[in-house]
């Protein structure tokens, strides 16, 4: 039977306003994205590697040789990686920490500087917590410092350097992967959680069987939904790349290879959503079946993080996820130009959208047998 | 032709029967009541007919075609009010009859249509906002949006106040005055007596009987039925005095029934009561109606339907008093 475009404007026209008038999806479409970028872009944006604070105790500073202690401390400090508090000797460097919520310490014991100028071995001990990886930084600047005054100590100059050069040919900032990762986490989110919802409510109340007595099918019925949140899509697009770049001075590129992905991703979720509502017994049965669905998409498939820092296992199950495909194509366009790859994500998210739209409709029952 | 023929339906969910080999047509025109207590088999038969449900065996006929091959058609040309009809929450009245209209691509006048059902004075709320006797109005509408010659109506009045279901009735009667075939379902007896042509009574998934409810009542009932206020010695009294007559006492109630079949039996037992010497007042004779045969016919197993009519009776009472 021909798809009727009279029909799916008649359907639209209602599922819209009805959409707009509830203002609950419109809330978690279009606004809860909104205060999560603002919220995320707040917590890891701006200082995201400000010094750690680090008490240390000074036990040598009384000696005569002070200036070896002090140099220390200033050296410490010069690398810009710890912001120092100096606590006075005698007091307990573990508890003063635990005391000061404070992950890290350092003790330079006495006679540093005594034993320093005489060649006697003498160790600065770090305190820290091993599970923190702001200890290691701790670890690791402080035993920089020891070795660059073992090798004054001796007369020695550093032959060995390194240069930082990034990898790529610019440097991304966590609110470059943020806004893509956010709009990947409408795509999916709206459309599922409404026609989880929509479907399995619809199937309850028998409206499906009501609108199956009129000549709208069930195509036609699905084509409408997706028209209307792709249409949503595209302007939580707008609005969430506009504040990721002006208030959150993301850098991201528009191109037109970003179109395809903001239209495959919803068709593929309001798809899915379909199918989840239309195979489940009852609306609780949905609900909890739409959430096994959700969730593990929601936090795996770089819409918080970026893939690339989950574990391997993680990340082969990113593999298996549609919205990875959703992200990692948006990434691929809007970051590294990537447009090979982004190709091969529109490959696998145009046949997956084409088969589980055609499982919706299949399986989506208008009418009893 | 008819609107609706049916010959030997069946229709089976497991080992259950819910439909046992059924026969009945519609004539055009005609409002046509299929009436029988919970599961026994009305919903499936209206859905198989509308084309909602595949049948296992026998022949359908709605308007010349069969619903479940060529339902695209047959939908073109009927209106339904499914039991406990359901919209978009967020849709008005007027909304869903142009979405309607939309849909089967005619022209509708939205307004004709609201005042038809009388809903005009509540066209722009949302159908979350509406009562329930409104919500049903709006299914009614929406069956009426594409001009079908054969409605629909399963249940249309179930839990409706008394005042909203006498809008419904007038409906009905308008459907039937402008020429359309009704089939209906319900609960209520006296709503069937009052809007049918034919009346089918099914129950266990077969027809236990049909006809005009005249029919029905002169076929099952046995005839009038005198009620008088009295005691148990008068009910004794009378079983001697009338012999032939069948007289129960109710002594619930406290009232004597004597189920008349001939009208001169009447005569003897009036002039019987007269003769007694025994105290008796209230005293009135009224034939019997649908709802007293349906119980009849029913037995036990409708007595939770019949629990539904009288209290109707007596909302019935309130209204017509008012």
């Amino acid at each position: 039977m021909a798809v009727s475009l009279r029909r799916i404007r008649a359907d639209l026209s209602v599922f819209g306003r009805g959409y707009l008038r509830s203002r609950v999806g419109l809330f978690f479409s279009l606004i809860f994205p909104i205060i999560l970028i603002l919220m995320f872009g707040a917590i890891f944006s701006g200082n995201n590697s400000g010094p750690i604070p680090v008490y240390v105790q000074n036990n040598d500073a009384s000696s005569p040789v002070f200036q070896v202690s002090g140099g220390f401390i200033s050296a410490l400090n010069s690398t810009k990686a710890m912001q120092i508090t100096l606590v006075s000797p005698g007091v307990n460097i573990t508890k003063y920490a635990i005391d000061h919520s404070a992950s890290a310490g350092i003790v330079i014991p006495q006679g540093f500087g005594a034993d320093f100028i005489d060649g006697n071995p003498v160790n600065v001990t770090v305190y820290g917590n091993p599970t923190s990886s702001t200890t290691g930084i701790v670890e690791g600047v402080t035993s920089a410092v020891v070795n660059s005054f073992n090798l004054h100590r001796v007369n020695g100059t550093a032959v060995l350097g390194i240069s930082q050069q990034s990898v790529v040919s610019k440097s991304y900032k966590y609110i470059d992967y943020l806004v893509p990762g956010l709009i990947g986490f409408s795509v999916l989110t709206s459309p599922m959680f409404a026609l989880v919802n929509i479907s399995s409510q619809y199937k309850r109340d028998k409206v499906f069987k009501q609108l199956s007595l009129t000549p709208l099918t069930k195509t036609e019925w699905l084509l409408s939904k997706i028209t209307w949140y792709v249409a949503l899509t595209v302007v939580s697009f707008v609005l969430m790349s506009t504040i990721g770049v002006a208030l959150l001075g993301a850098n991201i590129s528009y191109s037109l290879g970003i179109i395809p992905f903001l239209f495959l991703g919803p068709f593929l979720f309001v798809s899915l959503g379909m199918l989840v509502g239309t195979v489940s017994k009852s609306v609780e049965s949905a609900a909890v079946v739409g959430n096994l669905v959700t969730f593990p998409m929601m936090f795996l498939s770089g819409t918080f993080f970026p893939v690339a820092t989950m574990p391997m296992y993680l990340q082969t199950v990113a593999h298996a996820l549609p919205l990875f495909y959703v992200i990692d194509g948006l990434n691929n366009v809007m970051l590294y130009g990537n447009y090979g790859g982004a190709l091969i994500d529109l490959g696998v998210l145009a046949v997956l959208s084409v088969v589980v739209f055609v499982l919706a409709v299949r399986f989506f029952k208008w009418r009893e047998d | 032709m008819s609107a609706i023929e049916v010959a030997s339906l069946r229709k089976s969910y497991g080992a259950l029967n819910a439909v046992d080999s059924i026969s009945f047509s519609v004539a055009k025109g005609d409002v046509f009541s299929l009436l029988g207590p919970n599961g026994a088999g009305k919903t499936t038969t209206i859905e198989i007919l509308e084309g909602l449900r595949e049948r296992d065996g026998g022949d359908v006929k709605v308007l010349g075609l069969d619903p479940w091959k060529n339902g695209y058609e047959v939908h073109r040309s009927i209106g339904v009010i499914p039991q406990g009809f359901k919209f978009v929450d967020y849709a008005t009245p007027r909304e869903a009859v142009k979405y309607y209209a939309a849909l089967f691509g005619v022209k509708a006048d939205a307004d004709a249509i609201l005042r038809r059902v009388i809903l005009e004075d509540s066209a722009n709320v949302y159908f979350s906002k509406l009562s329930g006797g409104q919500k049903q109005k709006v299914g009614l509408a929406l069956a009426l949006v594409n001009d079908p010659e054969l409605v629909f109506l399963d249940e249309p009045t179930t839990g409706l106040d008394p005042q909203a279901r006498r809008a419904v009735w007038e409906v009905i009667r308008n459907l039937k005055s402008e020429g359309r075939s009704v089939l209906l379902t319900t609960h209520y007896l006296e709503e069937a007596e009052e809007l049918s042509d034919t009346v089918a009574i099914m129950n266990h998934g077969r027809i236990i009987t049909a006809g005009t409810p005249a029919e029905i009542i002169a076929r099952h009932g046995s005839g009038e039925r005198i009620r008088v206020r009295g005691d148990q010695k008068l009910a004794d009294y009378l079983r001697k005095a009338i012999p032939s007559v069948p007289v129960d006492y109710h002594a619930d109630s406290g009232e004597v029934t004597i189920s008349v079949g001939r009208k001169e039996d009447s005569l003897f037992a009036l002039e019987a009561i007269e003769r007694s010497d025994l105290p008796w007042n209230d005293l009135s004779i009224a034939r019997e109606s649908l709802e007293d045969v349906f119980v009849k016919l029913i037995g036990g197993e409708g007595h939770g339907q019949a629990a539904v009519g009288a209290k109707h009776e007596v909302a019935r009472a309130a209204t017509e008093g008012a």
